[in-house]
């Protein structure tokens, strides 16, 4: 949608309860469909629960679950972000320039979150179909049990990428330090190139599909095997 | 929850803005911890034998010019005692072994903070907000601190379970996290003759890495350590008289943020506690890596 008209909302003078009230309930996209953020001062739940297609700017570094719950919006953080960027996000796109805190995309059913800078620990734990593209490296425990939806991450990986993954695809650039249980590397196939150059090309990173591995689950985990006694 | 703070103020001409800088840090992270505080700085008592030491009592009304008179008639030591409500302040040449076990005998109420040529520690019941006003905060200068706001969640709340914790001379940690095996770190540490204060977790790390360092490891070896000795979650934040010490566990499920300017490196569990420092805009951010030590010396 082309940007009609900007609004401003300095949290310093409003609260973030204030500025969501006036997202959810009184902003008419037809009419003003960009709003910018001034002073996030890493205040908490900014943004969260949007519907409603309008752009969104940051202008500073967010708190804890920013944009979480998002459905439509376009969100961009000119800054870092806390805890659970985009928590359970259903659709939207949530971008960030700095880098993000734990938990980044946990539990997105769909949108795009997009991180320029780096991610830490379980970035993309419990993804449900969203897809997750980090520019620089993931921490431990990322997409640990993944279930829908694609990881890219342009630089490395922290120890146990996608322990107990289930059906979520996770493509890496960099090295992997650890992969967690039932996670393997997989060949590469077309459909796996075309997926990370179509979720590059989103987000303007310029690096090869061709540079990428595939992690997926071995699936040893689908059925209970009572002879593993616990040890996977 | 817990919130940890502190600040390193590089140039010596800022370090009278610790105070104005910091205050709102505790206030802020009053939100994670509002049960209690404290804060420890640091700054040289002067040169020579002296030692301050910072002295506690919730006894309301209590006379601590009396205890500086018996001071002085007990002990044969010169002794410059400054009270502030719950807070006593004695600069002394005094060994502190010889005032503890003097306190103990004479003002059993009394509890011994700190001692040391450069801490002073604050700490006491209440939001953060009450105790940096009851204790002035806003206006202490000094090279460094570290400041803890606590909700408690294994142990009592009361002055001697807040943080920071203080074991030997100018050394302090604060923690937000819980550890899982403080009972089994504690009952190995009894047997070296190390002894407790409180029931406190966190008072288990404190006492175990300052009996490391005086077996002759540095802080950072000990750190090295206590990561194979340590059980559970933690952001530990501590202090020397030199420098500021920042570890996570493994999980690093407890959060932490770094900035960093040419005036000051700051750390807070929450980046908008560091919100209002000048400078912040422009400044190097980053949350410390798990299992990682990173250490700041003025």
């Amino acid at each position: 949608m082309e940007s009609i008209a900007l609004a401003s909302v300095d949290l310093q003078k409003l609260s973030v309860r204030q500025l969501n009230h006036y997202l959810h309930h009184e902003i008419e996209p037809k009419t003003l469909s960009r709003v910018e953020i001034l002073n996030p001062n890493g205040l908490h739940n900014i943004a969260v629960g949007l519907d409603a297609p309008v752009s969104l700017d940051v202008r500073g570094h967010a708190g804890y679950f920013l944009g979480g719950m998002n459905r439509q919006a376009r969100i961009v953080v000119h800054g870092n972000v806390g805890w659970s960027v985009a928590e359970n996000m259903m659709s939207g796109e949530v971008r960030v320039k700095g880098f993000a805190s734990q938990c980044a995309g946990a539990s997105a059913h769909g949108g795009l979150l997009f991180i320029e800078g780096s991610a830490s620990s379980r970035c993309g734990i419990s993804l449900k179909g969203g897809d997750i593209v980090v520019g620089g490296h993931v921490g431990h425990m990322s997409a640990f049990m993944a279930q829908a939806g694609h990881l890219v991450v342009c630089g490395d990986a922290g120890a146990g990428l996608g322990d107990s993954l289930y059906e979520a695809v996770i493509y890496v650039r960099g090295k992997i330090h650890s992969l967690g249980a039932d996670a393997r590397e997989e060949p590469m196939d077309e459909s796996d190139y075309d997926r990370v150059g179509q979720l590059l090309s989103r987000t303007g990173l310029d690096c090869s599909p061709r540079e990428f591995k595939r992690v997926a689950s071995a699936k040893t985990l689908y059925h209970w095997n009572v002879d593993a006694d616990q040890e996977y | 929850m817990c919130g940890i703070v502190g600040l390193l103020i590089k140039p010596e001409s800022k370090r009278s803005r610790l105070g104005e800088w910091v205050t709102p840090m505790m206030d802020c992270m009053g939100d994670r911890g509002p049960d209690s505080a404290g804060l420890a700085v640091f700054s040289p008592v002067g040169e020579g034998p002296l030692r301050r030491f910072s002295l506690f009592c919730g006894r309301p009304g209590f006379d601590w010019e009396e205890l500086g008179r018996a001071f002085e008639r007990d002990t044969a030591c010169a002794g410059n005692l400054s009270a502030l409500e719950n807070h006593g302040r004695l600069v002394s040449s005094i060994a502190p072994e010889s005032l503890e076990e003097w306190l103990s005998r004479e003002f059993p109420a009394v509890h011994l903070l700190s001692a040391g040529r450069s801490i002073e520690v604050y700490k006491d019941m209440g939001h953060p907000a009450e105790i940096a006003e009851r204790y002035g905060f806003a206006g202490l200068e000094a090279s460094h601190c570290v400041g803890h706001t606590r909700m408690a969640t294994e142990s009592a709340v009361s002055p001697a379970h807040a943080h920071p914790f203080t074991a030997g001379e100018d050394f302090c940690l604060v923690h937000n996290g819980s550890l899982s095996n403080p009972w089994s770190l504690r009952r190995r540490l009894e047997k070296r003759g190390v002894a407790f204060e409180t029931d406190n977790d966190t008072e288990a790390a404190c006492r175990f890495l300052e009996w490391r360092m005086r077996e002759g490891e540095s802080l950072e070896e000990a750190l090295t350590a206590a990561f194979i000795e340590l059980d559970g979650f933690y952001t530990l934040l501590m202090a020397t008289a030199e420098k500021l010490v920042l570890v996570r566990d493994a999980f690093a499920c407890k959060p932490a943020v770094v900035a960093e300017t040419e005036d000051y490196v700051a750390v807070s569990s929450e980046f908008r506690s560091l919100a209002h420092l000048p400078g912040i805009r422009s400044a190097e951010l980053f949350e410390p890596a798990p299992e990682e030590i990173y250490s700041w010396s003025l």
